[in-house]
């Protein structure tokens, strides 16, 4: 089983005319996952390699039966973006965009927690989510995924998302579902939501979660794991040697004080259990003895 | 983005919030000038961004032009904990009866924003929150609401300000919120926020952080970003729109987002070397800005060997490809490079790139291999 998406969720993207918004678009339609439509204000009628676009999500939804949405647009529409499929009847949100301005981020999150609570957003500033063999929403590359399971994925950073992945499909080790929560202050979607769904999915048998400096969200998924999760997880934490006070990339990661360190959070997680690994490599190879050990 | 108090201060004046009259000095005739406009006496304030700068003597009260040219010749140059002063901040000296703090920012884990105002301030909140946690008042904002002038007025009553300061300080801490909001702030922060013994309320110092994905926004920033750093290396960058952090070692890093370029630090680090720098091209980046990272990265003296670790995602791999060489037609690399190339269209990428390997443009199969290769190049 997957998490969050499976081979019958119906996507449409909020972007697709746009250069990324095509791109990914259709790799993601090549990819398998059912890409219903397209919604760019003004190209109603139109349509992106048989993709039919419309002028608003709530006619995209109307006319596909479309639950998910795929937004990628520029960071000063983003925030829009999310109300208006949140707005449109979407009940999931995958928005890549990078760059959105802190307190948007926090309006916009606070917004949909108040007016839409059975919506869920995954990002902003993700690589999205892929479910091999079934669908992938995002710009995850989908040939190195590899489908069947027993691996559940989440994790802060697109790329070393892509890592991870790729690491665990080297060894043929397959994924029921790879989440990239992203690597920004307000994300919509956390470890938490997504450990718990790994737990709760019978065919993840083990969990690889992705770290990184600043912010207490490794903290807070270690006291979570110790007191809810009975599968295994095997976690990486980068940025050890990140100096504090400056901003590595992400606009969430950033050690301020003593607080967000990489060592705090290896410490948490190493108490509740989480095999703990230096680096994206050392993790894959802990889970493949761990998937081997379960005679998997 | 971090502000100087200046620039902080005169930030916050754009919002309406009171601070003491002054003006930026580079030179001593500019303090002097300033100094004769406001009135004696004036405090002559080291602009670093470091903390500490009182004990260090960054910071001196004058009561007239001798003792303006005495201080203002010591403050300008003086080493401050690696940051040399080059422009002072000259306002009108105030008389302090009580200090107090007062700070916004955002409460990742609750996703609201954090209000923490404190009958105690002047000193590092950290020691307060340590010592005397029950000093502070904390109030959680809801983004969509807001802050208003009622909930501000129980926030300081709360926090206990003396009564003489409440009124002000709620009005001055609603156009606080308005700051850190309007103005896109990471962090807005005042301490000490003063009560004078005629009092009046007003923030005697300024620590602002800028949200830089909000840039687009405020133009007005520009301003700020020109005296930002010193690092001729991040300057640089900057000029060509990477996000780029200056470091010690000796290993140019050059990757596609930020978590695999804070992993690939770590991992030249677990095999023996060091990173010259953090280098995130990010998502989507082209052929321009894989050049541009080159570039950037040989004109660093101390680099010996450049990784470059891309996992194509949103970013294409047959564009860095093609960024690598045109960097090599455009400059010439004085370091070898190598290659780590997986993703999206990384055969394209690895083709386009097959004819012109050589001792000096080097391609490794994986993360790890790619490390120990650079590694050794540069301690070679």
């Amino acid at each position: 089983m997957s998490i969050f998406v499976d081979e019958n969720t119906k996507v449409i993207v909020q972007g697709l005319t746009g250069g990324q918004g095509k791109f990914h678009g259709l790799r993601n339609r090549d990819y398998g996952t059912k890409i219903v439509g397209g919604v760019t204000p003004g190209k109603g009628g139109t349509d992106v390699e048989g993709i039919p676009v419309f002028n608003s999500v709530k006619e995209a939804v109307a006319a596909t039966g479309a639950t998910a949405s795929f937004v990628v647009v520029p960071p000063k529409f983003a925030s829009a973006a999310i109300l208006e499929a949140a707005e449109g009847g979407i009940t999931f949100i995958v928005c890549i965009t990078e760059g959105i301005p802190a307190h948007d981020e926090a309006e916009t999150y606070n917004r949909l927690v108040e007016e839409f609570p059975g919506v869920r957003l995954l990002g902003p500033n993700c690589p999205g989510i892929i479910s091999p063999g079934k669908c992938n929403i995002g710009i995850t590359s989908g040939d190195i995924a590899l489908p069947g399971g027993p691996v559940g994925i989440v994790s802060r950073s697109g790329t070393l998302t892509y890592q991870a992945l790729h690491e665990l499909s080297q060894q043929g080790i397959g994924q029921t579902t790879c989440v990239g929560i992203g690597g920004d202050p307000v994300p919509g979607t956390n470890f938490i939501d997504c450990l718990a769904a790994f737990e709760a999915d019978p065919e993840t048998k083990a969990v690889m979660m992705i770290g990184e400096i600043g912010g207490s969200e490794e903290e807070r998924a270690a006291e979570w794991i110790k007191a809810n999760m009975t599968k295994p997880v095997v976690s990486y934490i980068a940025g050890v040697t990140a100096p504090p006070g400056r901003k590595m990339g992400h606009a969430g990661a950033i050690i301020s004080g003593s607080k967000g360190t990489a060592q705090a959070k290896m410490e948490a997680l190493s108490a509740a259990g989480v095999h703990v690994c230096q680096n994206p490599t050392e993790a894959g190879q802990k889970m493949v003895e761990i998937v081997r050990s379960l005679g998997l | 983005m971090d502000l100087f108090e200046y620039q902080g201060k005169q930030y916050f004046e754009r919002f309406g919030i009171a601070i003491p009259k002054g003006d930026v000095a580079d030179t001593l005739e500019e303090a002097l000038a300033v100094a004769e406009r406001i009135g004696y006496p004036v405090v002559l304030k080291a602009q670093v961004k470091v903390g500490g700068r009182g004990k260090a003597g960054g910071v001196k009260l004058a009561t007239n032009a001798d003792e303006v040219r005495e201080h203002a010749g010591t403050i300008l140059g003086l080493d401050i904990k690696g940051h040399i002063v080059r422009r002072l901040w000259v306002e009108e000296a105030s008389s302090i009866a009580k200090e107090y703090y007062a700070s916004f920012t955002l409460d990742r884990p609750n996703k609201t924003h954090l209000g923490m105002l404190s009958a105690q301030g002047g000193v590092e909140i950290e020691v307060v929150a340590e010592e005397n946690p029950d000093a502070i008042a904390f109030i959680s904002i809801d983004p969509v609401r807001g802050l208003d002038l009622e909930t501000a007025r129980r926030w300081v009553a709360q926090a206990e300000l003396d009564d003489v300061a409440r009124e002000q300080a709620a009005e001055l801490l609603v156009k606080l919120y308005e700051c850190y909001v309007e103005g896109d702030c990471d962090l807005a922060e005042i301490n000490p926020l003063i009560l004078t013994p005629d009092n009046v309320v007003k923030a005697l110092d300024a620590k602002v952080t800028l949200d830089e994905n909000a840039a687009f926004r405020h133009p007005e920033w520009d301003a700020f970003r020109l005296t930002d750093t010193e690092d001729p290396r991040e300057i640089m960058a900057r000029e060509k729109g990477l996000n780029y952090i200056g470091l010690d070692g000796t290993v140019g890093i050059i990757a596609n987002g930020a978590g695999l370029a804070m992993s690939t630090l770590d991992v030249v680090n677990q095999v023996g070397g060091s990173a010259a720098n953090f280098l995130d091209i990010g998502g989507g980046a082209n052929a321009d800005v894989m050049a541009a990272a080159l570039e950037v990265i040989n004109a660093d003296p101390k680099v010996k060997a450049i990784f470059v670790n891309i996992f194509g995602g949103i970013t294409r791999v047959d564009e860095v490809a093609k960024g690598v060489l045109e960097a090599l037609n455009r400059v010439t690399i004085a370091s070898p490079i190598v290659l780590r190339l997986d993703g999206t269209n990384a055969v394209e990428g690895r083709a386009i790139l097959a004819d012109h390997l050589n001792e000096s443009l080097i391609t490794e199969p994986t993360m790890l291999d790619a490390a120990r290769r650079a590694v050794s190049l540069a301690n070679a």
